[in-house]
């Protein structure tokens, strides 16, 4: 462990420049060459708000084991220019013993880099760039960090090849011989963190985003039609889906705005298609009058919410687990639906698949609560297993006998009614947004208001949900939870792992399940807790909130939260969850 | 004008036996006929049409069919048959809502369904007036209109849904009358056979509350002249009538709006392969 506590086994490298300078290239090429080799890793990016010529930095950690947090500190940071870097320098965390690499065609070191303590090495990355045909710094820098940390150059070399192409291509020989040259300049520099020892080539490992993941599940989830309006930072998941989606027979059309989109999903899914779109905050917002109606007509219908800083335009490119208050409680009436929230990368197949499987089970709207963490990030991973959910929407079958008798919204036990699919000779019905009777006709007669309201209820409430409802983890016998969700749960997990390391154990419980309430579930996983700690990324602790208020908690609950944009690191929740613990 | 082959049992084989809400002499009780009688003439089986509303006196109508319906949110009609009619092209979707509906907190997506072009029908019943909460200006509302919420009326410019249509890219634009049920009725045929975004006007009085619009009755006309395929003369047309030329007034031949579809799909585990390392 350095002085920050960040695990040795990984290594931490940042890449900075302005848009254009190629260091998102380099970022992604730099995780598929690791990956090759063997090795886990997550790909953070990190963007201003411009459209073209704004910073970005590329964040890379490279593990032997899983990664699902950034860590304390970058070992590594190379600048290809310095560009607004007192913006984000705040986003790079450095040591003493990290290693800045910076070219003295942009000037002396900027002083926020300075101050840090790094060891600062110049070297003239455009110059060496220009030195070779097309040469390109960003691939010098590529080259820079394989020779610093062993990548092997195998494994780069097809990680540039994917991207370039044949062997032919001269981009790919110009990259080619600016990475060599890299690698021979890392030579001369001296660092002592090394990739770790792969055990096996990482061959069958998947490389994914969360957007990509959660536009997956879906399609395994059986979304066969998708309305969308573009919006950062949800917009991949549309644009995966675009290309996706035709693929497995399904339809996407671009809406003119979110109310068109909520509203073109609800007519999809009344037509027996099941239907899916995503969006963030704002778009949210928009959505919860349509949503509330295929609560009141019982349409099942997807929404993921890749959360960013808010409230209003807010923070569109960083994340924040800050729309979980709207998510529960935006609906006006009440309106029960479904709110679940993946528990990393990985998870977003999974829980996008159990979306559709909930919402199609009970004819219920479901929200996918991910963020921009999860959403824009990209990780290597085992290949995540399809549960193969026996997702069937319960239709109705009409017989000439049952036709005059049918009614779309019958008080069934268990609150879920069989649905005529249009197209089904006399299943006829008006779905409605106004209450109802049994039979889909308007009504505001009492009797009707209260069975309604209490069928749309008892239909979630009574649903068996299984253990997918929560991710609990660590040692049973712990008198110690940490409760926490959705993204959070990445670097709560390592601090737990650190502090075990250290021989305090705790239990982990983080819920999948938002909405409904389970408060008997959490007080089951609670058994034997004296107290609990809730970790969250919000400035008004809306989750400890949530807790303390719909949950029967056996035990005092303390909260642990702070707004985006920066991430919760794992040395931070460490500091936290230790104060707390021995308090 | 041909009058529909079709008897007056086959109509109400469409209509549920939901009594409407509507105001006795309402202008839309004859437009649910014209739309009943145009499902007869084309002979549709009732489980193949889906009629979509929003929210308003006209937006009641798919309660009173026996086909299937939807009465959804305020505005977001059109929006809510696109997503239907895309996911299943084999239902005839017909789109019913008033003026305030449409025109007002609809607009956008008037325009948008305009220029898609998915094959929808949309019945627009027009009585330039918020009904529903008894009587405030809609945007096809004359500026000197007096209501407790626009004193003195609202001295704006009322909105021509046609001209709209017409330039947002709709392929069969037409006014009908309520108190003309056959030729309505003619013109609901003409709209659902024409592949694309059809709209239909019909003016629809509110005799509660615009009286006046008992008048229309005689200000009503047949256009002057045939319907005509030319955007230019269509324009010029819809731009300089008064409002009450009834008719086909334009029909275009825009391809519909179809999303593309694989006909041998993947499976999920095939497009899963992208991900490997």
């Amino acid at each position: 462990m350095s002085e920050n506590g960040s695990q040795s086994n990984s290594v931490s490298i940042a890449l900075t420049g302005s848009g254009g300078a190629g260091v998102i290239t380099a970022g992604a090429m730099l995780l598929d060459a690791a990956a090759r080799a063997g090795c886990y890793g997550l790909f953070v990016r990190s963007s201003g708000p411009q459209i073209r010529g704004g910073e970005a930095a590329a964040m890379v950690r490279l593990s032997a084991q899983h990664v699902e947090a950034q860590d304390d500190v970058f070992h590594i940071l190379i600048g290809l220019d310095w560009h607004n870097i007192e913006r984000f320098a705040v986003e790079l965390p450095l040591a003493t013993d990290s290693l800045v690499i910076a070219d003295p065609a942009n000037g002396p070191p900027p002083a926020v880099i300075v101050k840090t303590g790094a060891r600062i090495v110049e070297l003239h990355l455009k110059d060496m760039a220009k030195e070779i045909p097309q040469g390109r710094p960003n691939m010098i820098a590529l080259g820079l960090v394989a020779g610093l940390t062993g990548l092997a150059e195998d494994a780069l070399k097809a990680a540039l090849a994917k991207v370039l192409g044949s062997k032919r291509s001269t981009a790919l020989q110009a990259s080619l011989a600016a990475v060599q040259a890299g690698i021979a300049a890392a030579a001369g520099v001296g660092f002592d963190r090394r990739l770790p020892a792969a055990a096996n080539s990482g061959h069958g490992r998947w490389q994914i985003s969360g957007n990509q993941a959660a536009g997956l599940g879906a399609i395994r989830g059986g979304v066969r039609f998708v309305a969308a309006y573009p919006i950062t930072p949800a917009t991949e998941v549309l644009e995966w889906l675009a290309a996706n989606l035709t693929k497995v027979g399904g339809t996407l059309v671009q809406a003119e705005d979110e109310l068109a989109s909520i509203n073109m999903i609800i007519g999809a899914s009344y037509g027996g298609t099941p239907a899916l779109t995503a969006t963030s905050g704002p778009g949210l917002a928009l959505m919860t009058e349509s949503i509330g109606l295929a609560v009141a007509s019982e349409v099942p219908i997807v929404v993921i919410d890749v959360m960013r800083g808010g409230p209003s335009t807010g923070i569109p490119t960083k994340s924040e687990q800050s729309d979980l208050n709207i998510a529960l409680f935006g609906l006006h009436g009440d309106a029960p639906h479904i709110v679940v929230a993946p528990t990393s990368i990985a998870n977003c197949v999974f829980t996008a698949n159990w979306a559709v499987h909930l919402a199609e089970s009970m004819q219920v709207p479901t929200l996918l609560l991910s963020d921009q963490f999860l959403g824009q990030s990209r990780a290597i991973i085992e290949p995540p297993a399809d549960l193969a959910f026996a997702t069937r929407r319960l239709t109705a079958e009409i017989t000439e006998s049952t036709a005059a008798g049918y009614q779309r919204y019958a008080l069934a036990a268990g609150g879920v009614s069989p649905m005529a699919i249009p197209g089904t000779p006399g299943g006829q019905y008006t779905a409605d947004g106004l209450e109802h009777t049994p039979r889909g006709m308007p009504s505001s007669q009492v009797a009707d208001h209260m069975s309604q309201l209490d069928k749309r209820r008892d239909k979630i409430l009574g649903f068996e949900y299984g253990d997918h409802w929560a991710d609990i983890a660590g040692d049973a016998e712990s008198e110690l939870a940490v409760i926490t969700w959705g993204s959070a749960a990445g670097p709560v997990r390592e601090a737990l792992s650190r502090l075990r390391a250290r021989g305090q154990v705790f239990r982990l419980i983080a819920p999948r399940l938002l909405a409904p309430a389970s408060p008997t579930r959490m007080a089951a996983a609670l058994r034997g807790v004296k107290r609990a700690l809730v970790i969250e990324q919000s400035h008004s602790a809306q989750f400890f909130h949530y807790l303390k208020g719909y949950f029967d908690l056996p035990c005092p609950v303390a909260s642990y939260h702070r707004p985006g944009p920066l991430p919760l690191r794992p040395h931070e929740l460490v500091e936290q969850i230790a104060k707390w613990s021995a308090a | 004008m041909n009058t529909p082959a079709v008897t007056a049992s086959a109509a109400r084989a469409y209509k549920s036996d939901v009594k409407p809400v509507w105001c006795p002499g309402c202008g839309d009780f004859t437009v649910l006929s014209s739309i009943t009688k145009a499902f007869a003439e084309l002979e549709l089986p009732p489980e193949q049409i889906a009629v979509i509303s929003g929210i308003g006196c006209s937006s009641r109508a798919p309660a009173y069919l026996n086909t299937y319906g939807f009465h959804g949110v305020h505005g977001r009609a059109t929006a809510l048959a696109t997503g239907l009619k895309l996911a299943r092209p084999d239902l005839t979707v017909v789109v019913t809502g008033g003026d305030g509906d449409g025109f007002s907190i609809g607009g956008n997506h008037f325009l948008h369904a305009c220029r898609r072009n998915v094959d929808l029908t949309y019945v627009v019943m027009d009585n330039r007036v918020y009904g529903m909460t008894k009587g405030q200006p809609s945007p096809t509302t004359e500026p000197d209109w007096d209501s407790a919420l626009t004193p003195g009326g609202t001295g704006l410019r009322a909105f021509n849904p046609l001209v709209i249509a017409l330039a947002s890219g709709a392929n069969f634009i037409a006014r009908g009358f309520s108190g003309d049920p056959n030729g309505t009725a003619q013109l609901i045929v003409e709209a659902i056979k024409t592949p694309g975004f059809s709209f239909v006007e019909v003016l629809s009085p509110c005799v509660t509350f615009r009286p006046d619009q008992r008048e229309w009755r005689t200000m009503v006309r047949p256009a002057p002249v045939s319907p005509t395929h030319d955007i230019g003369s269509a324009a010029r047309r819809l731009m300089t009538d008064d409002g009450f030329n009834l008719g086909v007034l334009y029909t275009g031949n825009r391809a519909p709006y179809q999303p593309p579809r694989k006909t041998a799909p993947a499976t999920p585990s095939e497009i899963e392969r992208q991900f490997a390392v």
